[in-house]
């Protein structure tokens, strides 16, 4: 509850009678992150927005305002339906299956005390990896011929898969890999979130009778992490529209654009071909999401959890 | 409440329910090395409240919790009504507790808290899930009953109109009855109460004290409550435990640990002010010596043996024409709380002031830095030995012994 901090102070400002002097302070106060906001966060932001109406190319003396050409271009652009299409996939498949595993780990480490540490450093260790790094082992890992995976492939009896090579394939892996990738993270949250729930409850449940482990987790576990669900739910969307990395490695986007996602048509329209202002389009529609994602967090769900 | 409500007698305050006889059995607990019960035996009666009084850390929470079978004893065993209830799961054992915390839980509206305990023991898994009562009219039938009942309770506690709030939406004093609410749709043979009413203010304690005597008297049900507030104990109990380190003191009424209390721990816990506590020594004559004032006490003691003597604040007097022993003191304190005046003296010899109950509304009230003679009447006086045991003087003895007969 970023916001809570900042309650006191409002509610001191309307009921002091001096409320004036005490605005010029506040104002004097929230100034230099003000400025800092507006100087890294907004004034950028405003940049590419603007950038997104010109034709200016990476280096080029001069850019053209050019209107909404580019957001024309962009949404009858092929490559950039399977970009936009295949980004919504990878987040629809890498959300659910990184939230629910996460949880699924989580619940088990919290019930058993013995080796918990040891586990949850084991699975936070992909988030703490760089990506970048760790996506050269999923290459090795991965290769048709020698990869360990399809060695085990083999062994089991099925015939070799081309992981990321094949079209119809390739999304699914790079989903696999983001979610072995968030699931720590995801694991680590909802442990936190777990340890805090008052032990009070789970006896009082107990005295009640929610005998069985499922009402356990429906009366008291699920609706008491609510709050870290929604908080999980929403950093791992973000983090999935922002899926690069692995691409950038792994693929290139390919074979035929079948792993062309938002981030990676952005960097390639901008620092491969330099085409700037259309990069800055992509760039916008990008924000929009992660935009609709926070708000979606902060004026609907946060209303509808129960802070205890 | 099919069944169930014709099994409300209590509730209709006609006859006292027989049920809710527990019985403790040497019941022993440590944390680690760290030994919290020591042999706690126990018999309470059905329909008695019984208090577990004693400082915070002593066990008594943790004696309350095993007896819930929220924890497990190392040793020794709980019946319930008879029967062994060590192997059963709480929700098994027919009893209800209420938390400190009140432990409501808070995404789901009063009604629903109180009606828990009903839809976990009278529905099965499938028939819980949301929207399984508009599939069979079975389940249909039995979720209109548990509502009837947890409405039932709410028109006792007087909570009717907050049915649909969440419990962040309640004050302290409402949370409070909506465990209270919970606890009672089940209709338990034990109400087991750790500290429920510490989270409250002074005012709304004193109130809520009233609230759950009188619960009790129209539920006839036994009750558990544990409490290191002294007041709630000596206002609500049939009976106290004196409960600390992990050993029961003493087991009696109220009227009892507070006027024959058995250990000296017993009774500088119970009483505000604290009671006095004097140095003295038994005498060859068979009286015992007070900072060189004697008093005609048979100890029974062999002459020289040193003894803690103790009198309650009112049993002490300002002796305006010394007659027998007496002790002079300067008054360092005094504490007007209207209907009584507290006298604090200083005495040579003992460490803490002397405190002296005295009547505002007599006319000669000494005033700070007098000295003041403060009589010692010997029949008023409580002594212990040197282990804070009580001893019985010998005109008490008789007494004792009638009383426990």
């Amino acid at each position: 509850m970023p916001d809570s901090g900042a309650l006191p102070a409002a509610a001191a400002v309307r009921t002091r009678p001096r409320h004036r002097r005490h605005g010029a302070v506040a104002a004097v106060l929230a100034g230099p992150a003000l400025a800092l906001i507006l100087l890294f966060l907004i004034a950028p932001l405003a940049c590419v927005a603007l950038l997104s109406l010109t034709d200016y190319q990476l280096g080029a003396a001069t850019l053209n305002f050019v209107g909404g050409k580019n957001y024309a271009e962009m949404f009858s652009d092929r490559v950039f339906q399977k970009s936009l299409t295949n980004t919504l996939i990878y987040v629809a498949i890498t959300v659910p299956g990184s939230v629910l595993l996460g949880l699924g780990a989580a619940l088990l480490i919290e019930a058993d005390k013995s080796l918990r540490t040891f586990y949850r450093a084991i699975y936070f260790l992909p988030v703490m990896a760089t990506l970048i790094a760790m996506s050269i082992v999923w290459e090795f890992m991965l290769h048709p011929q020698f990869g360990v995976v399809n060695q085990v492939v083999k062994v089991l009896g099925f015939a070799r898969i081309d992981w990321l090579q094949n079209q119809s394939i390739v999304l699914f892996t790079l989903c696999g890999i983001g979610i072995w990738q968030s699931l720590g993270f995801n694991m680590v949250l909802f442990m936190a979130g777990l340890t805090s729930i008052p032990n009070d409850l789970y006896e009082a449940a107990a005295v009640d009778g929610a005998d069985l482990a499922i009402d356990r987790f429906r009366l008291v576990t699920w609706p008491m992490l609510g709050p870290v669900t929604l908080f999980v739910i929403v950093i791992s969307a973000i983090r999935s529209f922002q899926v690069f990395d692995t691409v950038q490695v792994l693929t290139k986007g390919g074979p035929n654009k079948a792993s062309e996602v938002l981030l990676y048509t952005m960097y390639s329209e901008g620092f491969e071909f330099f085409r700037s202002g259309y990069a800055s389009a992509v760039t916008m529609v990008f924000l929009l999401f992660v935009l609709g994602l926070s708000a979606f967090k902060v004026f609907i769900l946060d209303k509808r959890v129960h802070y205890t | 409440m099919a069944g169930a409500g014709a099994g409300t007698p209590a509730a209709d305050g006609l006859a006292r329910s027989r049920r809710g006889a527990v019985s403790l059995r040497q019941i022993s607990k440590s944390f680690g090395p760290q030994s919290v019960l020591e042999q706690i035996s126990l018999d309470i009666a059905p329909g008695e409240f019984l208090t577990i009084l004693g400082p915070s850390g002593c066990g008594k929470s943790t004696l309350l919790r095993i007896i819930a079978g929220l924890e497990v004893q190392d040793a020794g065993s709980v019946s319930i009504d008879g029967q062994p209830v060590d192997h059963l799961r709480p929700a098994a054992r027919v009893i209800a507790m209420v938390f400190q915390s009140y432990a409501l839980y808070p995404h789901l509206t009063v009604l629903d808290n109180i009606a828990m305990p009903l839809r976990l023991s009278r529905l099965n898994l499938f028939q819980r899930l949301p929207g399984a009562r508009y599939l069979n009219p079975g389940t249909r039938l039995v979720t209109a009953e548990i509502e009837e009942a947890a409405r039932k309770v709410a028109g006792i506690l007087r909570i009717e109109e907050l049915l649909a709030r969440k419990p962040r939406q309640l004050s302290g004093g409402q949370k409070q009855r909506v465990a209270l609410g919970r606890a009672m749709v089940r209709e338990p043979r034990v109400f087991l109460m750790d500290e429920p009413l510490s989270n409250l203010d002074a005012e709304l304690r004193v109130h809520m004290r009233a609230e759950i005597a009188q619960l009790h008297r129209r539920l006839a049900t036994t009750f558990i409550y544990v409490t290191h507030d002294q007041a709630e104990a000596m206002t609500m109990s049939d009976r106290i435990v004196v409960m600390m380190q992990g050993v029961a003191l003493q087991v009696a009424p109220p009227k009892v640990i507070y006027e024959d209390p058995s250990d000296l721990r017993v009774a500088r816990f119970v009483g505000s002010p604290t009671i006095n506590v004097l140095p003295g020594r038994v005498e060859a004559g068979g009286g015992i010596d007070v900072l060189g004032g004697r008093l005609p006490l048979p100890a029974g003691l062999p002459a020289g043996t040193p003894v803690a003597v103790a009198a309650r604040p009112q049993a002490l007097a300002l002796a305006t024409r010394p007659a027998g022993p007496c002790l002079t003191g300067r008054l360092v304190h005094i504490e007007n709380l209207g209907s009584d005046l507290f006298l604090h003296a200083a005495v040579e010899g003992v460490a803490a002031p002397l405190v002296i109950r005295h009547d505002p509304a007599l006319a000669d009230s000494p005033r700070l830095g007098d000295m003041v003679a403060v009589a010692l009447p010997a029949a008023r006086m409580l002594v212990f030995d040197s282990h804070g045991r009580r001893v019985a003087l010998r005109a008490e003895a008789t007494a004792a012994r009638l009383a426990h007969a």
